[in-house]
């Protein structure tokens, strides 16, 4: 019996596995975030509810998160620009993966810490060069893992969890988006 | 025994020219028939492995019925019904031995792909010269990708591979065959009933292999080094544009790594058996490595690519199989070949019974277990 304590329950996302490979209609879920704009380019998101298991389910309670431009774009700086939430995201995502991964294999943890660097060119975004694309050039992230487990072992933890990372194959893979005025 | 066209079919027509087994002669092992020539560390070619195959029926007194191709087979009573080209049988077993690669599987956006492109399956390819002059994109890095796109980059076309997940391989390892490895650690002797993931182990891409009188290894690092340009994962076709997946570092340590941890059993496996004095020293191959920037976008319009090899793997065709044993994803219903159906029977898919189903040398303890079963069902039943 494994004695790893990640606090990742291996257990309940296998049998959910199982599970859902026979009712492949509870696992379609919808997320969902509402956004209001407030002053320049300050926007505030907050999200609550989604979609799963085939009903609506609610988060413990509201997170809200606000958006703007820092103060060298001529902005107030209540909040990360929109692009660093992309970085949140893949950070948050890649390290929930290494944790759930590492439990499952029976590695022990001691710290998870990464960086995630967006390398963004602004011409594009600004219209300055039609060259240049509006989003990331390229994105850097780099783990520093304390575990009780080789090199080789940590670097599979960390190649497994991109390969099953929702973030990491959002950003890497094109995505359909549709935008619509209600 | 019925076949669709003569024996050994599928090797005389759907394969291309150049094409050598990957395993070496030595493995090319039947029940009371073997490899006896001078090179034992050689490739067949698709003629030999015809010779070999034919040679086979012959001394084995294979009563194969040629030029029979089944149109149905359908349960009927406690048996089934076949209907083929020449009459209907009546049978109380069926074995199913088509195969896992009747159908080149061609992802969907493949129909959006230009119409000034030509596209082209494993079945379709022969050799460079029937391709047009000009840039190839070849779509996935498993065998049939990687030898595809060596040999049209040495035909100086200028050759593009898009490469998802993939399984590296070096040729030879500590002086031998990495196949021996395999067979001779008993990778391939892991039954299906004891492997973690089943489903994931049948799907398992076939290794970046090529046979050949040099035995050169042909992985990624050898086919940039040709010229070859690696792209990442073909993910859609938008406005003419190809757009690959920006992943392509990943799947480069996701091959790595697993190559590491197969050759380091293969060393433990050495160790234990107190061979290392008969074999070389271990080896670790430098790691794939990861162009300065891979592009993720290719315009398909602009006649850079004149053609695609579509390398994305193969799936059985069952439209003739009228008995309900095929799951949602086409694969058919069978626990170690023995079909969710009285009396049927499959042998020849991968990881059957046993890691080394698909290879020659693995039809023998399959074929013998799965028709063990065949004689009680039917003596049970009689």
């Amino acid at each position: 019996m494994s004695t790893v304590t990640n606090g990742v329950n291996v257990q309940a996302l296998l049998d959910a596995r199982e599970v859902l490979k026979g009712a492949p209609e509870a696992a379609k879920f919808v997320w969902r975030a509402s956004s209001k704009w407030q002053n320049g380019v300050h926007s505030t998101t907050r999200v609550q509810e989604f979609f799963g298991l085939g009903q609506e389910q609610t988060h413990k309670s509201e997170a809200v998160f606000d958006a703007d431009h820092p103060e060298v774009f001529a902005a107030e700086d209540n909040g990360i620009t929109p692009i660093e939430y992309l970085l949140v995201g893949l950070a948050a995502c890649l390290t929930a993966g290494v944790a759930s991964v590492a439990q499952n294999r029976g590695i022990q943890l001691r710290s998870v810490e990464a960086t995630v660097e967006g390398a963004h060119d602004i011409r594009g975004i600004l219209g300055a060069d039609s060259d240049v694309r509006n989003g990331f050039n390229d994105v850097k992230v780099t783990f520093t893992i304390d575990a009780d487990a080789s090199k080789e072992d940590i670097e599979a933890l960390v190649a497994q969890s991109q390969k099953r990372s929702a973030v990491f194959d959002a950003l890497t893979n094109p995505t359909n988006v549709s935008v619509e005025v209600a | 025994m019925l076949e669709r066209g003569e024996v050994a079919n599928s090797w005389r027509r759907e394969r291309w020219d150049s094409l050598r087994l990957l395993t070496p002669n030595r493995q090319c092992r039947l029940p009371g028939h073997r490899y006896e020539g001078p090179d034992p560390d050689g490739y067949l070619t698709m003629a030999e492995v015809t010779e070999f195959i034919e040679r086979f029926a012959k001394i084995s007194r294979a009563p194969v019925r040629t030029g029979v191709n089944v149109t149905s087979v359908r349960p009927d009573g406690d048996g089934y019904h076949v209907t083929t080209s020449h009459g209907a049988l009546a049978c109380r077993t069926v074995v199913i031995a088509s195969g896992a690669c009747n159908q080149p599987v061609v992802p969907p956006f493949g129909a959006a792909v230009p119409a000034s492109v030509r596209q082209v399956t494993p079945f379709g390819y022969r050799d460079p010269g029937g391709l047009p002059d000009g840039g190839v994109l070849v779509v996935g890095a498993s065998a049939t990708g990687v030898q595809l796109a060596a040999e049209l980059s040495r035909s100086g076309r200028p050759v593009t591979l898009s490469v998802g997940e993939h399984v590296r391989l070096p040729r030879t390892y500590r002086g031998r065959d990495v196949l021996w490895w395999m067979d001779a650690a008993g990778v391939w002797d892991q039954r299906h009933d004891e492997i973690d993931d089943l489903t994931r182990a049948r799907r398992l891409p076939s290794p970046q292999l090529v046979g050949t009188d040099e035995r050169t290894t042909l992985d990624l690092n050898a086919l940039a080094s040709m010229g070859v340009e690696l792209v990442g994962r073909w993910a859609a076709v938008r406005e003419g544009d190809a757009l690959f997946s920006g992943g392509l570092r990943n799947v480069f340590s996701l091959a790595d790594l697993k190559m590491d941890r197969l050759l380091g059993t293969f060393d433990e496996w050495a160790r234990a058996r107190g061979l290392d004095g008969e074999v070389g020293a271990p080896e670790r191959f430098a790691p794939t490595r990861v162009p300065e920037s891979a592009r993720w976008r290719l315009d398909l319009r602009s006649g850079e690519i004149r053609t695609i090899v579509w390398a994305t793997g193969f799936r059985p065709d069952y439209q003739w199989l009228d008995v309900p044993v095929i799951d949602e994803k086409g694969r058919l219903r069978h626990d170690g070949g023995v079909v969710d159906s009285p009396g049927l029977y499959a042998l020849g898919l991968p990881v059957l019974r046993r890691r080394r189903s698909t290879f020659i040398c693995g039809i023998e303890d399959d074929a013998r277990e799965v028709i063990d079963h065949l004689a009680r069902y039917v003596a049970v039943r009689r």
